[in-house]
């Protein structure tokens, strides 16, 4: 069931690219934004790069997640996933992967790029981009959960970032320094470590709760 | 049992918080180095306690609610978060207020501050999430949730947060070996102890409320 869900997430967002892509774009196009904003002085924009592009990921990551079980919940398959007898934890672990790999990749990749039109050096780039890898499933985790407690409230959109936001500070503290770590020449290792056990503890613990908040919400 | 509890926290707090305002204001010695304005710390230091012993208090009655599904857990929940908001936001307050002669500075993004700051958001957060339900029970429930997420990422905020250099003073109490005068500490001690009365008094009192607005249709409730 696991596979047939992941695939069924991918075939999805491959139907309706642009919903899928709504991320990414919005990710390159802020990020064009700060050299018009701040200045074009790459002596300038280079210390500021990194914390930067993990904030705007952040904020692209956020945009694509909030409505992860909107569709579902209106077309009625999200009822068909919580009358299964197959554990729904697993079924949400699916979408919060299929939703990742469709947006939260992308957004890795883009880095790069990004990464270098404001002049990082390339390797602090491998720091940046290996960090956000970590970082942004744990964001997506955090977004899925939030999700599964707003579906179906009006105001879930405006809900939803407000109640991600404090949560995922961690994640974008050790993220960005991470990478400003790397650009002064340090060891970028604990970082990583800490942002790996996070991924880890958000992996095992979130799943579970969002199920209980999908059922929650399903009960009323 | 609200109703017989809370004449006595009254007392209990009112005594408390008179001998820690004498003590702390009158018979405190000035600092030497931060002369009177030090004497904030006798209701900042309380009020940042109260914030996380609120939120910890949540967390548990969430809990609670959630694995036996006792309501009253949840109306405990509902009637807590509103008084560590403003626990919170006095601690900032305070704290904002101290750091302007001290620091010359209202705000720093230093790791204790932040971290109040975040805490702050998460009541907000979660204020906003019970209240965006049609249905209490379902808020509740979901609510619940948010607690106990919030009070497992707590700890890992404060110690990311922790993480950045520091310019908030390190712990001024410790179990063994406080570098603290004894008549200035002793009155810090007991606002402390007047803040947790106080908190236990408005619990009981928006208890009684919150429980009475569940159960309006309740026959007991008629006779009242």
């Amino acid at each position: 069931m696991f596979i047939e869900l992941l695939r069924r997430e991918c075939l999805l967002a491959w139907r309706r690219p642009g919903e899928a892509l709504t991320p990414l774009v919005f990710f390159l196009v802020t990020s064009m934004l700060f050299p018009l904003g701040l200045t074009p002085d790459p002596d300038l924009l280079r210390p500021l790069a990194p914390g930067l592009i993990w904030v705007i990921a952040f904020l692209a990551g956020m945009l694509g997640v909030q409505g992860l079980f909107r569709a579902d919940y209106d077309d009625g398959s999200l009822e068909q996933l919580l009358l299964s007898p197959r554990p729904l934890t697993l079924a949400i672990l699916a979408k919060a992967l299929g939703h990742w790999l469709v947006t939260g990749l992308p957004i890795v990749c883009g880095a790069a790029l990004v990464a270098e039109m404001l002049f990082v050096p390339p390797h602090v780039l491998a720091a940046l981009v290996a960090g956000l890898a970590l970082g942004t499933p744990i964001l997506t985790l955090l977004g899925t959960l939030v999700s599964a407690l707003t579906v179906g409230l009006r105001q879930a959109a405006v809900l939803a970032p407000v109640l991600i936001l404090p949560l995922s500070v961690p994640v974008l503290i050790f993220g960005a320094h991470s990478a400003l770590l790397a650009m002064h020449g340090q060891s970028t290792a604990r970082a990583f470590v800490v942002l790996a056990g996070m991924l880890i503890l958000a992996l095992s613990l979130l799943p579970a709760a969002a199920a209980l908040g999908l059922r929650i919400g399903h009960e009323a | 049992m609200a109703g017989r509890a809370t004449p006595w926290l009254i007392g209990l707090t009112l005594v408390l918080m008179a001998a820690g305002l004498v003590g702390g204001l009158w018979l405190a010695p000035p600092d030497y180095q931060m002369g009177d304005g030090f004497r904030i710390i006798y209701i900042h230091v309380p009020s940042a306690l109260l914030s996380m012993v609120v939120f910890a208090v949540m967390a548990v009655a969430s809990a609670v609610g959630l694995i036996w599904r006792i309501r009253m857990a949840h109306a405990v929940t509902a009637a807590a978060a509103p008084i560590g908001a403003a626990f919170t936001f006095i601690a900032l307050v305070t704290g904002a207020l101290w750091g302007k002669p001290m620091w010359g500075t209202y705000w720093v993004w230093d790791a204790r501050l932040t971290s109040e700051l975040i805490l702050l958001f998460l009541y907000f957060g979660y204020l906003a999430l019970v209240h965006a339900f049609p249905d209490r029970r379902t808020g509740d429930q979901a609510g619940a949730i948010l607690a106990i997420v919030g009070a497992v990422d707590l700890p890992i905020i404060h110690f990311s947060v922790q993480w950045w250099t520091t310019l908030h003073q390190g712990a001024t109490l410790k179990l063994s070996g406080t570098p603290m005068p004894v008549s200035m500490l002793w009155p810090l001690l007991v606002m402390m102890l007047a803040f947790l009365c106080y908190f236990a008094w408005l619990l009981m009192v928006r208890l009684r409320a919150e429980i009475l607005r569940r159960e309006y249709r309740a026959r007991w409730v008629e006779k009242i």
